[in-house]
């Protein structure tokens, strides 16, 4: 649906409401949840390959792992979960898990270190889409044998480097870090698969919900496991509805029919926070908006022109008009909330400033092209933008195309300019500083294209050895004040201007308690919930 | 004598030669028709600007992640290859896998497709049952206050966003008067109570007698089938008006007047009759046009249809899911052609 419907059937809905009210006739029973949310984009339940939103929801709340977030804490960092307990070597590769005693999966099988074991192994093997974030610490298919390995009741991972604790730790949060049934797995395992046909529709873990059923783009419905090491949840049943429309959401939120409604536009949240018995809710999430200037450029190459185009930026504008709500200012790679993350924002929109920079450049006005995907807050973002750099003589040429077209010419280094938006993938800082500030080889011939730095042809310099030391780096508070100093320099120095973090506005019932989303690093978690 | 006897036989056998002709060339052209449209579908599925491999991969993949993915779905083969492969397997049953729901997509289809076809069905029904005598009511009374309100009631209905007034159905029978379920085809409560035989709620709970299941979910399917009822009868009453008008200024009917017959007659037994063709053509469009086209319909009330799978996957370059679902909706129109051909035969001796 297009903005114009959007806005008339949002206005149509309103001026109705306006009118008449939405009385709360129905409600939903006490011990059960259910949320109104997208999950078109769930693919696959498989923790060893799911890697998209609305999938991480459900593998959260089903699979158990090694270390996780305590969803009523997610300051405090990971914390035992399946692993009561680890230590690590003396050279920092080893570390060995203590596994919880007594936790059962939902097969009623006992959880052991041989299932955390295959589980780790399965992802190596696999080699799915994210399976990079266990294989960037050297584990292989052909070494997992010998890098991963259960003993008794003790599991013994080695990287091929030194690597700083917490950032092997925080990767085993993200879902891949999952932990499935062995004997499950392997009873439904097809042609080699390690069971991952069948774990695309079905679940074998022991978190505290059991998946009943997945029926793509229709609902997804979790039951309780009584027998949760952590205590049976209050909601004995979950279900996520697929509502694709903000204003079908809002009605259903207002009559009670449902609990949550996670996908509510401005207008929507606007007219929903007047109802009653309705609460608004706003979290932070990872998701940050950037522009980068390409560095085969001539003239975006100079110092002075790269920090002039941070000065034509109306953040504010921006962030008080078709922003409102949805987004927030923010001006550093790691997203608030991440270790290390900082809340410095020196930039404002100051076009005589910009102007001093360009002229000490040498610099007169110039054209060029910014390469901007179809979504109507990119455009509108690319807009502002092209307002403010004429205020400067910059003339900027917008390019609107699809995925394939613009990401496909950003991924070839072939844009001027991208203006863009960048998820980390797992909750650690390296996730963003290890694409955004590190750039090893800065030739053509690298072929780099996961790495932001090197799709705009920038040698970071010192930044990429700044960031190879952050990662190995065990002391935790020196890590974060590592990537404090990283992102300070970046701020200075680097092609790209961080713009705005995401802001997930969600729509519940006043009734509903504790519930958490996941903030900026996890998914969202609906064992706490009470209503 | 031998000769007379021959000719006779050839005579007799005539009619099964012409016979089987006829049904070799019908499946000789449903053939064509379907290799044709899975043709142009593969090549616009290859040239359009998405890319399914970014869709698996992710944006973020690195190149050798990337590379390893397009090979994988075979799209370093030639075109021409690739397409051989995607027939053959069609040939055998098998259209793929979904990327977007992991299942093969011969399952995801046999979901959605009796979703669709209830609401159209149901949509269609409502359409014919009050869009014909309407047409007919309008050409019969040309000009009056009839003709002007079914003139109005087409318009509105050709004009208005589906979106918008699905949506203020919605606020009005839903949110305000609750006279009707919500989205979804049934309330959290009867979900996947009665056991999926056709697929299709309605249907599947009278024969499981649950009539509270059944209730649900006809308070569910009222307010959408409803407004595709209600475009529906907007196309079809203007196009049964229109062929009414052509009949009635007729030479044969005004012979037909002269002669007294009664003016119920002349419309029922004579202009309506001679319109059956016409209007069964029209009704299979319509239908048709409902089965793929009620995507707005499928998102605004949560309608897990085909048009909405189809939608989602295009969205998504899940293109085995598209090429699936295309290939559906072409047979299915295809199919609506020839039952229509063969009504035609049925009500038009001349057709025969």
């Amino acid at each position: 649906m297009n903005t114009f419907n959007r806005l008339l059937s949002t206005a149509a809905i309103s001026l109705a409401v306006g009118l008449t009210s939405v009385a709360a006739i129905a409600e939903t029973p006490a011990n059960m949840l259910v949320i109104a949310n997208r999950i078109d984009d769930i693919t696959t339940i498989d923790p060893a390959q799911s890697f998209e939103f609305a999938g991480s929801d459900v593998s959260r709340n089903i699979y158990n792992k090694l270390v996780n977030f305590d969803p009523l804490n997610l300051d405090a960092g990971y914390q035992p979960d399946l692993a009561e307990s680890w230590t690590v070597s003396e050279d920092g590769r080893t570390i060995t898990f203590t596994m919880r005693e007594g936790v059962k999966f939902h097969s009623g099988n006992p959880v052991r270190a041989e299932d955390a074991e295959f589980s780790l192994r399965r992802v190596v093997t696999l080699n799915k889409t994210p399976s990079f974030i266990l294989t960037q610490f050297g584990f292989t298919a052909e070494n997992v044998g010998d890098t991963i390995v259960a003993e008794g009741n003790t599991l013994r991972i080695t990287t091929d480097k030194r690597y700083a604790t917490s950032f092997v730790l925080n990767c085993l949060t993200a879902t891949i870090g999952g932990i499935v049934d062995k004997e499950v797995a392997m009873a439904n395992e097809v042609d080699g698969d390690l069971g991952n046909a069948w774990l695309a529709t079905n679940s074998a873990g022991s978190g505290p919900y059991v998946l009943q059923g997945w029926k793509p783009n229709e609902s997804v419905t979790l039951v309780s496991n009584p027998d949760y090491y952590g205590g049976a949840p209050a909601m004995e049943r979950v279900i996520v509805r697929h509502v694709q429309e903000s204003a079908t959401q809002r009605l259903m939120l207002e009559r009670g029919d449902i609990d949550v409604a996670r996908n509510l536009n401005p207008e929507d949240i606007a007219g929903a926070r007047s109802a009653d018995g309705v609460a608004i809710d706003d979290e932070l999430r990872g998701r940050l908006m950037y522009i980068s200037v390409n560095q085969k450029h001539e003239i975006l190459s100079k110092p002075e022109v790269r920090q002039a185009i941070k000065y034509l930026v109306d953040y504010e504008g921006m962030q008080n008009s078709f922003l409102n709500g949805q987004y927030t200012i923010h001006q550093n790679f790691l997203p608030r909330t991440y270790l290390g993350a900082v809340d410095e924002n020196p930039f404002s929109l100051n076009v005589e400033k910009a102007k001093e920079l360009l002229a000490s450049a040498g610099v007169g006005p110039f054209e060029i092209e910014v390469g901007v995907r179809e979504a109507q807050e990119r455009i509108e973002i690319a807009q502002s933008l092209q307002n403010t750099f004429a205020q400067a003589g910059i003339t900027l040429n917008i390019t609107v195309g699809t995925a394939k077209a613009i990401l496909g010419r950003y991924r070839a280094r072939e844009l001027d300019m991208y203006m863009g938006a960048w998820g980390p993938d797992y909750p650690d800082p390296h996730t963003n500083a290890g694409t955004f500030a590190f750039n090893p080889d800065n030739t053509d011939e690298a072929g780099a294209t996961g790495l932001l730095a090197w799709r705009n042809a920038w040698d970071t310099g010192g930044l990429t050895a700044k960031v190879e030391a952050a990662v190995v780096e065990g002391d935790r508070d020196t890590r974060a004040q590592m990537y404090a100093d990283i992102q300070a320099e970046f701020r200075d120095i680097a092609p790209f201007a961080i713009l705005f973090q995401k802001i997930e506005q969600t729509g519940r019932s006043e009734a509903v308690q504790n519930l958490n989303l996941g903030g900026a690093i996890t998914a969202v978690s609906y064992w706490p919930v009470t209503k | 004598m031998a000769l007379a006897e021959n000719n006779s036989e050839g005579r007799r056998k005539a009619p099964l030669e012409l016979w089987i002709r006829t049904t070799f060339l019908t499946l000789g052209s449903i053939i064509v028709t379907m290799l044709g449209l899975m043709f142009v579908t593969f090549i616009i599925g290859r040239v359009m600007p998405i890319d399914p491999v970014l869709a698996i991969v992710g944006e973020q993949a690195s190149k050798s992640t990337y590379d390893a993915a397009y090979e994988q779905l075979g799209l370093d083969r030639p075109i021409i290859v690739q397409f051989a492969y995607y027939v053959w397997d069609v040939i055998h049953g098998d259209f793929g896998k979904s990327l977007l729901t992991a299942r093969p997509v011969s399952q995801d289809i046999a979901r959605v497709f009796p979703a669709t076809l209830e609401l159209a069905s149901i949509g269609v029904f409502a359409g014919i049952v009050l869009g014909v005598p309407l047409g007919v009511v309008a050409a019969v009374k040309r000009g009056s206050w009839i003709d002007q309100v079914a003139r109005v009631i087409a318009l509105v209905g050709y004009s208005m966003p589906i979106f918008w007034l699905g949506l203020m159905g919605l606020l009005i029978f839903y949110g305000i008067l609750g006279w009707v379920g919500g989205p979804g085809r049934v309330g959290i409560f009867y979900v996947d109570i009665v056991p999926s035989v056709t697929g299709m709620i309605l249907v599947d709970s009278i024969l499981d007698r649950n009539w509270l299941v059944f209730k649900d979910a006809l308070s569910h399917i009222v307010l959408p089938a409803s407004l595709l009822g209600y475009y529906s009868l907007a196309y079809i009453s203007r196009m049964t008006r229109s062929f009414m008008l052509e009949q009635l200024s007729a030479e044969y009917i005004t012979t037909a007047r002269v002669k007294g017959m009664s003016e119920s007659a002349v419309i029922w037994r004579h202009a309506f009759k001679n319109i059956r063709v016409q209007l069964i053509t029209v009704i299979a469009l319509s239908y048709a046009n409902l089965l793929e086209g009620s995507v707005l319909t499928e998102i605004i009330f949560s309608w897990p249809g085909i048009g909405s799978y189809i939608t989602t996957a295009l969205l998504s370059a899940d293109m085995n899911a598209v090429m699936g679902g295309t290939v559906v909706v072409g047979l299915i129109f295809i199919l609506l052609n020839i039952f229509s051909d063969l009504l035609y035969k049925f009500f038009d001796p001349r057709a025969k």
